[in-house]
């Protein structure tokens, strides 16, 4: 079965002057918002729900769900806060959203402020990302000038002004919490939870944070109705709907983000969508989601006997084909994350790319909790050893020490993000770290001959 | 001598301003703005910021040190970033920082001697697809070669209209008039 192909979060890509108001609107633009209107919050808030519409940032939590946690008070506001604070390697998704359609964002970020009486959003995009800063800003001026924003939206007595605020270069600011500092201008170190941010968020106030991409799928849902949106997912039946950006980067043949429904298998997105691994290679292992979801082989089976078992269904095959859904990757001993998946072929070391990552981790820990700030550096450490060829048979036995130590020990997921792939690597390419000892690993990035 | 923000700019800070429950909030923002103008974060800078968002050096330090945006000593008149990550790694980053090191005669984390480019490593910058990718001031390159690399280097090298020492900003003034 090939792979659909629908166009409904990226009908716009093409269109020349995508970004502008009038193009927006010429394809149907602010329509939703006008039906949302009609319908009025509480059946937005319905509609959501049935959508199935699980959180696209990479925890993959159900958004209508969130929703109904949200504790408003008589005595302060509440915020809605965009997370648009796109970083986790192999992720850039968002940023097409943000570059190509703002106003279908800014839409989203509407529908949703009225649905739940939030009056101020803000939308925290990573200070990295200049051009889509300057997209979303233009796009909420020209909302504003067409009074879809300001003191009386579409003439409704419902009040609304869209913050763009710029990060600052900070992995971590995607964590919600440390989002929510970073807003209020501090580090972006995060906070304890309970409280969630639902009941105490931004600036003390109840507070949804959303991924970006998740409320730009808002005005589809309003516009065909949640269950007809979440039938789009071939794994509407187990309450993951719709459809999704996906991106594939790595060794493929055409890295790039495409839409496609809830639910197609790696292979289809590294095959069909991606054009297939390099040509002459095969494919050695695929980081699903974003850098912090372990990593996957082809050769790897599914071992689901068991008819109860949520996996069943595709007992005996390949993990590459699974369909990508938050509760079947989890089954997988992966996650879903992002949806992004970095393919590397069989001329990769992991060695070489279990030390990038961890350089990565390493310097984007924030360094509130001991066990991430030392242990990311560590892992950075002991890596390095093996990739220049002077560790030894010890040094393998405290990396996966290490790794183990930070997992659950931590604020946020950030550490247990790093151990993670780390111990995903350890347990599936272990032969290559042992290979190591001695003797430098290949650079990556260099084609073999 | 006392950093003071130019009219302009301080009209873009007192837009912002009213737009957030706190005073505080305005840092990241008004650290960008300044940064603008100055080229790097110097401890006028941050005092001016302190005093203005009535928060101590501190408060403000402590921000100014945690968020890789901000430079806290001078840079060129051109920053290039190369991502490192992982999927750009894969496709050929380290050639393109040795290319970029031979090119401009200095290290990662160093200042051409011309005072024209510092060269940065940066982390995912979120064009995975496009990698290997540089970002050059604020703009991104990607699907680069060490080719394509010369051309983009000698385009900024001769493009002089008087953004010496402008390290981008994404609410800047620049920002806003390249809308």
């Amino acid at each position: 079965m090939p792979v659909e192909n629908p166009r409904i979060l990226t009908k716009n890509y093409d269109t020349p002057n995508s970004w502008t108001i009038a193009a927006y609107e010429a394809s149907g633009g602010y329509q939703a918002l006008r039906k949302a209107i009609a319908m009025g919050p509480a059946a937005i808030r319905e509609e959501v729900k049935a959508a199935n519409l699980r959180g696209r940032g990479g925890a993959g939590f159900a958004a209508g769900v969130k929703w109904s946690f949200l504790k408003t008070r008589t005595d302060m506001p509440s915020y809605i806060a965009v997370n648009a604070d796109e970083g986790e390697p192999g992720t850039f998704k968002d940023r097409t959203l943000m570059e190509k359609d703002p106003h279908r964002c800014v839409e989203g970020f509407i529908i949703a402020a009225y649905a739940l009486d939030v009056h101020t959003v803000y939308c925290y995009v990573r200070g990295e990302l200049v051009l889509s800063i300057k997209r979303l800003e233009q796009a909420v001026r020209e909302a504003r000038a067409k009074g879809y924003l300001g003191d009386r939206v579409l003439d409704q007595d419902f009040k609304l002004d869209i913050v763009v605020h710029s990060g600052a270069g900070a992995y971590i600011c995607g964590e919600e919490t440390s989002l929510l500092n970073s807003l209020e201008g501090l580090r972006g170190e995060p906070r304890l939870k309970p409280p969630f941010p639902a009941v105490v968020g931004a600036f003390g106030a109840p507070t949804i944070v959303n991924n970006l991409e998740t409320l730009a799928t808002v005005p589809t849902i309003v516009e065909m109705g949640g269950d007809a949106f979440s039938k789009l997912s071939r794994l509407h039946h187990i309450k993951d709907g719709g459809v999704r950006l996906y991106g594939v980067s790595g060794h493929v043949n055409r890295p790039g983000v495409y839409e496609a429904p809830v639910g197609i298998t790696l292979r289809e997105l590294i095959d069909d969508l991606g054009g297939g691994v390099r040509t002459g290679h095969t494919i050695k292992a695929v980081i699903p989601g974003g850098s912090s979801t372990p990593v996957l082989r082809e050769s790897d089976t599914v071992h689901a006997p068991d008819e109860k078992h949520p996996l069943h269904a595709w007992h005996g095959k390949s993990h590459l084909d699974v369909p990508m859904g938050v509760d079947t990757m989890r089954g997988l001993g992966t996650m879903l994350g992002t949806c992004c998946a970095i393919v590397m072929d069989d001329t990769t070391s992991m060695v070489r790319a279990a030390e990038n990552l961890m350089v990565f981790y390493a310097h984007e820990s924030c360094g509130q909790c001991t066990p991430c700030r030392e242990g990311c550096a560590w892992m950075a450490k002991l890596c390095h050893k093996f990739a220049d060829g002077t560790a030894t048979q010890v040094d393998l036995d405290t990396l996966t020490d290490v790794a183990n130590n930070i997992m659950g020990n931590t604020i946020c997921a950030l550490g247990d993000g790093a151990a993670m792939p780390m111990l995903g690597i350890l347990k599936l390419f272990r032969n290559e770290f042992e290979a190591a000892i001695g003797k430098p690993a290949p650079h990556l990035g260099v084609r073999a001959a | 001598m006392a950093f003071e923000l130019t009219p302009e700019r301080l009209a873009i800070f007192e837009e912002l301003l009213p737009k957030y429950p706190t005073k505080q909030a305005l840092t990241i923002p008004l650290l960008h703005i300044c940064q603008e103008q100055q080229g790097h974060i110097t401890d006028e800078v941050i005092g001016y910021v302190a005093k203005k968002l009535s928060l101590s050096t501190a408060d403000v330090k402590g921000v100014v040190t945690f968020y890789t945006l901000f430079q806290q000593k001078p840079v060129g008149r051109n920053v290039v970033w190369v991502c490192r990550t992982l999927s750009c790694e894969l496709m050929g980053a380290r050639d393109i920082t040795r290319s970029l090191e031979k090119k401009l005669g200095c290290h990662v984390g160093e200042t051409s001697a011309d005072g024209e480019f510092t060269l940065l490593e940066a982390e995912c910058l979120a064009a995975c697809g496009g990698g290997p990718m540089i970002q050059l001031n604020d703009e991104y390159f990607e699907n680069l070669t060490p080719e394509k690399l010369d051309a983009i280097i000698e385009g900024a090298r001769r493009k002089k209209d008087g953004r010496c020492a402008v390290t981008f900003s994404p609410i800047g003034i620049r920002a806003r008039k390249e809308l």
